[in-house]
């Protein structure tokens, strides 16, 4: 064996890191992303977290604790810090409570329909042909459909409860990531290394699994962030339709339908749980704009 | 002694026209006539270097070649098999055995994979090695290239193109396939790169006794590389012979426009007569009737406008597709 | 005595990244006289681009001119307000890019761009703004048929997307040359061409400079389009001018051994049994370089007194080399 003799020297200048630890960590350096993260993780850790960490049990009612008021106005009690509902319930516990389902909703639904969506993106984008046709088709005659509206008849047909709501949901959302990886996929599916692939003989899932893939997954991630935050909302307005979870279990979406009657007096019915959407919704977008800064290319050199 | 891989009448069209529908809508398509009947022999052992310029179907040659692109019509005969008949199965068996060097070292590898992953994958999906053998072997490649085993578990990122492009190498021929179509594998570099990676393909053709086809619009160094020339215009062969016949003798007047296209180191500030093109490149969507080259050629006659002329054999090794150099050599 | 259009002097220009300082330009000195053309030959990471940048005041954070001179026709440019250096771009220097697609903005047509350099620049242009315009176009007109766009007049309005990669090259001639400069620097100007096109493009330059007598600078990486085209030649390597002189002489007779190497590693066509032989090695990273010659490590010469700053020496009949020990190996060998 001859040893070439043209050596090239040490390979590398930068640290031996990918390229996704190297928009990591460009991400982790915004303060702000790294803020609102935090604020995610603490709504993620309550819903774990909620019977330790929740005053009250939610469903827990005693009418004589009926609309009692904050704890910081008059007649307010800090062992009920946010106040009681129309049933004398903690509203603290029972926002607390209420984000398990704004959660798991959101990450179960955007679970499935990720995995959904990327799966049939991958097959329309590299196999193209009729599976290509049939998916695109479906994707259009879907995406034509108005989201709730849909959702409403879906449970109506169903029935309400945690399985069908998620069901309910995903019917739809795995639309959006299909078209965001069959777009990634179509323009990948010409680039040199994958047909390298080819040309030594990868089989199509081979190649649509671990060379395409694994290189379209920044705009999916950023995607899947960014309805995630939709998905919750439209949980609570399915919820505040009295579509969504059924009492007793809490919904923030139905905590805002209940205080409804009550908003020009006992304005922290709706108030809080509104509010606690709102947090929720706003840090997830945060986080989902500094990640698509963090992987935009042409933030980079 | 017969070729190593004879090609008959290869034709690639790449078809996007809609019909009807698609005047209507305003966007009709093309039909892109990238090959267009191609005939060319290698021999074992041997490196045929392919020249032409932006779309004349070279890089689409090559890939039909290897059924990257499925070809429209035409015959590829490797070692006796009829490549463009094989089905699936025995398709891939074929591809241990031809492979392909790419042009563009920072979009042929896979950014999300290690060096190792990217030189042993070939192994791993026809099952030749597992274990510390496969690594063995993968770390055996790296070093005819030129890297070593540190390199195994970096990113391409982390790689200059010279380096990515012996990566490139190391991958196609771990294999240790017979014939290689090297598509431009040093167009993408520097100057004092591309001397190292040919000499890197010429060590490697001997160890490994391949044989090329070798596809670049540098004439230069398809004139260092090559046993055999092909010149290709808009989707056909318009010369073809031996290396040094070819350039000493040029006999079709576009390689003669190519050859006294190229700025010579050994002429100083000065005039130099040449034969000056006049236009653009015609597009493969639309060619011109008769000979392919008639709209820019200096020497075209009425007979070229109207009727293409075939690849024929001229003088020695020569062949060429010219109405012209056809009455001469005959005449 | 020759006309000194350009003069740059000990030019450092520096970049500070995430890695740390990168010194891209690195005393850099040159002259070019009015009239000629001038060949900057060098590979990735040897400075030519980033000198000229500099030149025409394109570095921008995290860029700087850390030190020297650019002289251009008695004018200091290093520290010249962004004002006053956006009347002079356009103006007296213009630049073409190797990419005509980025380059050229595809949201306007090609007369467009050509009349706003004009009406930026033009002092002749007299009367009304619209009266302007109309002046403009006609001469957007000439310029296109002066780079030899076939029917200018159909196209004056025709998107730079509408034309083939080397009508685009022309165009963007065509646009640098609107204000007659009189100074061209033409980055790349063919590599991402053809090797028919290019030769057209490299002919135009050289009609249109001696036509109007304009000083060129051509930016490559091609010694034979040096050798064909250019009467003075400055190669670089790793931010420093390693090598400079009369082109036929030193392509004959180079004296640097990375020249040397260049010539030895490129296949001839009038010599096709000539052994190429490659420079092994890479260039080296540009942060933090020590004080040495920097092509020790490829250099098939290199001797222990190497390692110290080596400055540029004169080697007679106009000829300058930045070694201890040039010529000697090669001479008409290479």
């Amino acid at each position: 064996m001859t040893t070439v003799t043209y050596w090239t020297g040490d390979a590398g200048t930068a640290k031996s890191e990918t390229l996704f630890q190297r928009n990591m960590k460009l991400f982790a350096s915004s303060r702000l992303s790294m803020f609102f993260l935090f604020i995610t993780l603490g709504f993620v850790f309550m819903a774990i977290a909620a019977p330790l960490i929740a005053p009250h049990d939610p469903s827990d009612a005693d009418l004589f604790r009926r609309l009692l008021p904050p704890a910081w106005m008059d007649g307010g009690d800090w062992s009920f810090p946010l106040g009681c509902d129309a049933l004398g319930r903690d509203i603290l516990s029972r926002i607390i409570f209420g984000s398990r389902v704004s959660i798991f909703i959101g990450v179960t639904v955007i679970l499935v329909a990720t995995t959904i969506g990327v799966l049939a993106g991958l097959a329309a984008g590299y196999l193209r042909g009729w599976v290509d046709i049939v998916i695109s088709r479906l994707v259009d005659i879907l995406l034509g459909f108005p989201y709730l509206i849909f959702a409403i008849a879906l449970i109506a047909m169903t029935g309400p409860g945690l399985q069908n709501i998620v069901l309910a949901l995903a019917y739809k959302e795995w639309v959006i990531p299909c078209r965001v990886v069959r777009g990634e996929t179509l323009a990948t599916s010409g680039v040199e290394y994958v047909e390298a692939a080819r040309a030594m003989g990868a089989s199509k899932s081979d190649i649509m699994l671990r060379e395409i893939l694994p290189n379209i997954l920044s705009p999916v991630l950023v995607v899947s962030t960014v309805r995630m935050a939709h998905v919750i909302i439209l949980e609570a307005s399915l919820s505040f339709l009295g579509l969504g979870v059924q009492p007793p279990m809490a919904s923030w979406g139905s905590m805002v339908a209940d205080g409804r009657s009550f908003m020009l007096q006992e304005w922290w019915l709706s108030t809080f749980p509104g509010l606690a959407i709102l947090l929720l919704v706003l840090s997830i977008n945060v986080v989902s704009q500094g990640l698509r800064d963090a992987f935009d290319p042409r933030f980079h050199d | 002694m017969s070729d190593l891989l004879a090609i008959s009448g290869l034709v690639k069209h790449f078809d996007d026209r809609r019909g009807l529908l698609g005047r209507i809508t305003g966007n009709p398509g093309a039909l892109v006539q990238a090959v267009n009947g191609v005939d060319l022999g290698i021999g074992e052992g041997k490196t045929l270097g392919l020249i032409g310029e932006s779309g004349c179907g070279k890089s689409t040659l090559g890939r039909a070649i290897l059924r990257l692109h499925e070809p429209t019509a035409g015959q590829v005969l490797f070692d006796g098999t009829d490549v463009t008949a094989l089905d699936a199965s025995d398709l891939k068996a074929m591809r241990r055995r031809m492979q392909i060097i790419f042009q563009d070292p920072y979009a042929s590898l896979n950014p999300r994979l290690t060096v190792g992953e990217i030189v042993a994958k070939p192994m791993r999906i026809h099952a030749l090695a597992t274990g510390s053998d496969l690594e063995d072997r993968v770390v055996d490649m790296l070093n005819r290239v030129g890297l070593n085993s540190g390199h195994l578990n970096r990113y391409p990122h982390q790689f200059s193109g010279g380096q990515r492009q012996r990566i490139g190498i190391a991958r196609a021929l771990i294999m240790k396939p017979k014939f290689v179509v090297c598509d431009e594998p040093v167009s993408a570099l520097d100057v004092s790169i591309q001397a190292q990676i040919v000499e890197l393909l010429d060590e490697m053709k001997q160890e490994l006794g391949l044989t090329y086809l070798f596809i670049s619009h540098d004439i230069s160094v398809i004139g260092y590389v090559s046993d055999r020339i092909a010149v290709m215009y808009l989707g056909k062969i318009v010369e073809e012979g031996e290396t040094r016949e070819v350039l000493e003798n040029p006999m079709h007047p576009y390689t003669r426009a190519l050859l006294s296209s190229v700025p010579h180191l050994e002429k100083t500030a000065g005039k130099r007569d040449r034969t000056r093109l006049k236009g653009d490149l015609p597009s493969p969507i639309n060619p011109p009737p008769g000979c392919k080259f008639n709209t820019r050629c200096p020497l075209a006659t009425e007979l070229c406008r109207q009727s293409e002329p075939e690849l024929r054999h001229m003088q020695g090794t020569q062949s060429a597709a010219c109405h012209l150099s056809l009455a001469n050599a005959e005449g | 005595m020759k006309d000194t259009v350009l003069q740059i002097r000990d030019l450092k220009t520096c970049f500070d990244t995430r890695d740390g300082m990168v010194t891209a330009v690195d005393g850099v000195s040159l002259s070019l006289g009015r009239g000629e053309c001038l060949g900057v030959v060098g590979e990735s990471g040897s400075g030519k681009s980033v000198t000229f940048a500099s030149v025409m005041g394109l570095v921008k954070n995290p860029g700087f001119i850390a030190k020297g001179s650019i002289n251009f026709e008695g004018r200091e440019l290093v520290g010249l307000d962004p004002k006053n250096y956006r009347k002079l771009r356009g103006k007296e220097i213009a630049m073409t890019m190797q990419d005509a697609q980025t380059a050229l903005n595809p949201a306007y047509t090609v007369s467009n761009q050509i009349i706003e350099v004009l009406l930026a620049h033009d002092e002749t242009l007299s009367g009304s703004r619209k009266a302007q315009r109309r002046q403009a176009r006609q001469q957007a007109l000439e310029m296109l048929q002066l780079v030899g766009i076939p029917s200018a007049e159909t196209r004056l309005d025709d998107y730079p997307h509408q034309f083939s990669g080397g009508m685009r090259q022309r165009v963007m001639i065509a646009i640098a040359l609107a204000c007659k400069p009189k100074l061209l620097i033409a980055d790349e100007p063919t590599t991402a061409l053809d090797v028919t096109i290019q030769a057209q493009v490299l002919e135009l330059i050289a009609d249109i400079r001696d036509k109007l007598g304009m000083s060129v600078i051509l930016i490559t990486h091609d010694l034979g389009v040096v050798a064909e085209y250019c009467d003075n030649v400055v190669v670089m390597y790793a931010g420093q001018v390693v090598e400079n002189g009369p082109t036929g002489a030193v392509i004959a007779t180079p004296q640097h051994p990375y020249t040397q190497g260049l010539l030895r590693s490129i296949p001839r066509l009038s010599d096709l049994s000539r052994r190429i032989e490659p420079i092994k090695g890479t260039v080296p990273e540009l942060i933090d370089l020590p004080d040495q010659c920097r092509f020790m490590d490829r250099c098939t010469r290199a001797q222990a007194s190497c390692r110290d700053l080596i400055a540029m020496q004169d080697c007679g009949a106009g000829r300058q080399v930045r070694c201890i020990a040039p010529g000697l190996a090669g001479g008409s060998d290479v």
